[in-house]
């Protein structure tokens, strides 16, 4: 029979199916971060269990890590509870031999931006990691899921997952992306065709030639905010794209085994007539630069559009969370988007804290200054490799000329548990994956974008079309 | 909670998990729908202001312990501090039309019952709890029932959840019945997949 992408990993992963219809799904790699662990290892210690394939697991901090004065390692953490969070890590990491990359390593980063950039993330893999955000992963072909920190405990002790399997839902992009849209604007441009629960229970592959045309940045982009639309996990074929993304990475395959991973990875795609439960079809060319006007990620126009009016809708169970949304952002129907005043921009988070991002903010903050209004905007690499990487083409140079601080890697204003944040009634153009009330700072307005809609921004003091700003 | 998708950021906000805990977060959950001002770990709820229009602090709300709510309650973050605040709190069943996946599985990892139910029905306990009286029900997990003054609506969980609830049983303990064939799984897995045995170290 014909078999989906996603049929073909989980069939190799389920180890059982019960009479109920749940499975037991091996998990290959399991990525571990404070913030959701440390109950994980307790319960573990308390039943007298251990790890059940300690080599399995990557651990790094990030939700916590400040992205200044980190020079003082430990002690850049200034709250106790959280510094207590991050040590605690530490000693589970040494208690049962877990590799971690631990605040002074130059590997450390965001869970979502190490692991593939360490070729820990691999095709056809299953992966969890207590972040929903951990459909990044899906971009390299691999099952990967996020979950909550009972099931980091069950996973530790288990090395399994127990669930039912989840629908299958292919999106097709047809034709190309629009010269001046990313990947971000395409997801931004699905999740609002989609809405927030959307793709609640299914597995998404995401298709078509838009998508075989990004890089394995772009693809990260896409399938990270896949839980957006409430997907469980998104996933995009292996190609040669990824093929060339991950040779040399330090934990991926090399030699006869790389050989013979390669027959293996080359399958990772879904068969012609494979059968999906869902498929949705759009046109890439409609995707035009977006930005999220309210409190949820699917409520999001392109740049050129207004704050939609309430009243146009049927729903009313709808039509009162625009109210709500629009009253929290400060923000009246019909208020264009473009020229609506911004405070801070950020760039970063596991959505768009690559190489690749960095790239295309620098590129269009060359030679310019960011608007006196902007109160501050901050670039957060993802890792330290990608830091490392952008100082040595001299991209930090750049983005400081512009008045942009460059700051040292973690997930920073994307979830604000760290310094990073925003003040009541601030409004930020953040490169970000979620912009719920709250979210980035209590009080705090976030505009999702780009991270070259965000420059754009920076450059003019409020949301603007970057591509009618110079030198785009 | 008459609204949909209510966020597990808004359910318990960023500033408590940085706690080691499991336990302790009732007084924090819907934080900053909850007070009027501003709150973080060492800031004691007793000194905060609550707010008067916020569901859970209407007098006949109070000490509830089924939460009622429109689709997708629990989306976004998988933290399960929100479902820790929701328990702490005395929160012992959240109906709704229709969960996200990870919030789901957090609550029955916790013993929270989450009841999906159809739209129509979800509207009608809404009738009901915004109602003078207000509603009271009782929920019978074996029969998988939900049982009212004049009626009764049916609803269906995964049997296997379900058993689990019923009889208090660990899900690790349960799935570490199958160690041997976890085991022979692996054994045959790398033996087709020998790049995938080595440690990362």
């Amino acid at each position: 029979m014909a078999k989906s992408l996603f049929d073909k990993i989980w069939d190799s992963h389920c180890v059982d199916t019960n009479h109920s219809g749940r499975s037991v799904l091996y998990i290959d790699r399991h990525i571990i971060h404070e913030v959701t662990s440390a109950q994980a290892f307790e319960g573990l210690r308390m039943a007298l269990r251990k790890p059940w394939r300690k080599g399995s697991i990557l651990a790094t901090p990030d939700h916590q890590v400040p992205t200044t004065e980190r020079e003082q390692g430990i002690n850049a953490i200034h709250d106790p509870i959280a510094r207590l969070q991050v040590t605690t890590l530490d000693e589970n990491c040494s208690e049962y031999g877990i590799l971690k990359f631990g605040l002074e390593d130059n590997r450390q980063g965001i869970v979502h931006v190490v692991g593939p950039e360490q070729g820990a993330t691999l095709p056809g893999m299953t992966i969890v990691c207590g972040d929903s955000h951990t459909s990044t992963h899906g971009a390299f072909a691999a099952l990967a899921q996020g979950i909550g920190t009972s099931e980091v405990e069950h996973v530790l002790a288990t090395q399994c997952l127990c669930q039912k399997k989840p629908l299958s839902m292919r999106i097709w992009i047809k034709g190309e992306l629009p010269q001046g849209s990313t990947a971000k604007d395409l997801i931004l441009y699905i999740i609002g065709q989609l809405g927030m629960a959307g793709a609640n229970g299914h597995v998404i592959e995401y298709a078509g030639k838009a998508i075989n045309q990004l890089s394995m940045e772009g693809r990260m982009t896409v399938c990270n905010m896949s839980i957006e639309m409430g997907a469980r996990a998104g996933l995009v074929a292996f190609d040669e794209i990824t093929e060339a993304y991950l040779r040399g990475r330090p934990f991926a395959p090399q030699g006869p085994l790389l050989q013979k991973a390669l027959k293996h990875w080359q399958t990772l795609k879904s068969d012609m007539d494979a059968i999906f439960d869902q498929e949705i079809s759009i046109s890439a060319r409609e995707v035009a630069p977006h930005v999220t006007w309210g409190t949820s990620p699917d409520q999001v126009v392109p740049i050129t559009g207004c704050v939609p009016d309430p009243n146009a809708l049927s729903d009313t169970v709808q039509q009162v969370e625009y109210q709500r949304a629009q009253k929290y952002m400060g923000l009246a129907a019909g208020t264009p988007l473009i020229g609506i005043p911004i405070d801070r921009v950020f760039v970063g988070s596991c959505t768009n804290g690559r190489i690749e991002d960095i790239r295309s903010v620098a590129k269009l903050l060359a030679g310019k200054t960011i608007a006196p209004n902007i109160k501050e905007a901050i670039v957060v690499p993802g890792s330290g490799l990608v830091k490392a990487q952008a100082e040595k083409e001299g991209l930090h140079t750049i983005i400081r000329a512009a008045g942009v601080e460059w700051r040292a890697p973690g997930c920073s204003m994307c979830n604000a548990m760290n310094p990073d944040h925003l003040e009541p009634g601030e409004r930020c153009a953040s490169t970000s994956n979620r912009n719920f009330e709250g979210r980035q700072g209590q009080g705090g307005r976030t505009h999702l974008v780009s991270p070259v809609m965000a420059a754009a921004a920076a450059i003019a003091g409020h949301l603007v079309d970057a591509r009618t700003v110079d030198g785009f | 909670m008459n609204r949909a998708n209510i966020d597990t950021d808004t359910i318990m906000p960023k500033q408590y998990l940085k706690c080691i805990n499991k336990y302790g977060y009732g007084d924090w959950v819907f934080d900053s729908w909850r007070y009027l001002d501003p709150g973080d770990v060492d800031i004691p709820t007793s000194k905060r202001r609550a707010n008067p229009k916020f569901e859970l602090n209407l007098p006949k709300y109070k000490g509830a312990t089924l939460l009622l709510a429109q689709k997708n309650f629990g989306c976004g973050s998988s933290r399960e501090h929100a479902v820790w605040g929701l328990r702490d709190y005395g929160i012992k069943v959240v109906i709704c039309p229709m969960f996200p996946d990870i919030f789901l599985n957090n609550c029955f990892a916790n013993g929270l019952l989450a009841i999906e139910l159809e739209q129509k029905n979800v509207d009608h306990l809404f009738e009901l709890a915004e109602s003078d009286t207000g509603l009271s029900v009782t929920i019978d997990l074996s029969q998988q029932q939900i049982e009212l003054a004049n009626r009764t609506i049916a609803f269906e969980i995964d049997e296997s959840l379900r058993q689990n609830l019923l009889n208090g049983l660990d899900n690790i303990s349960v799935t570490l019945q199958q160690s041997d064939k976890i085991r022979n799984f692996e054994q045959h897995y790398f033996k087709h997949r020998p790049w995938l045995k080595a440690d990362l170290k």
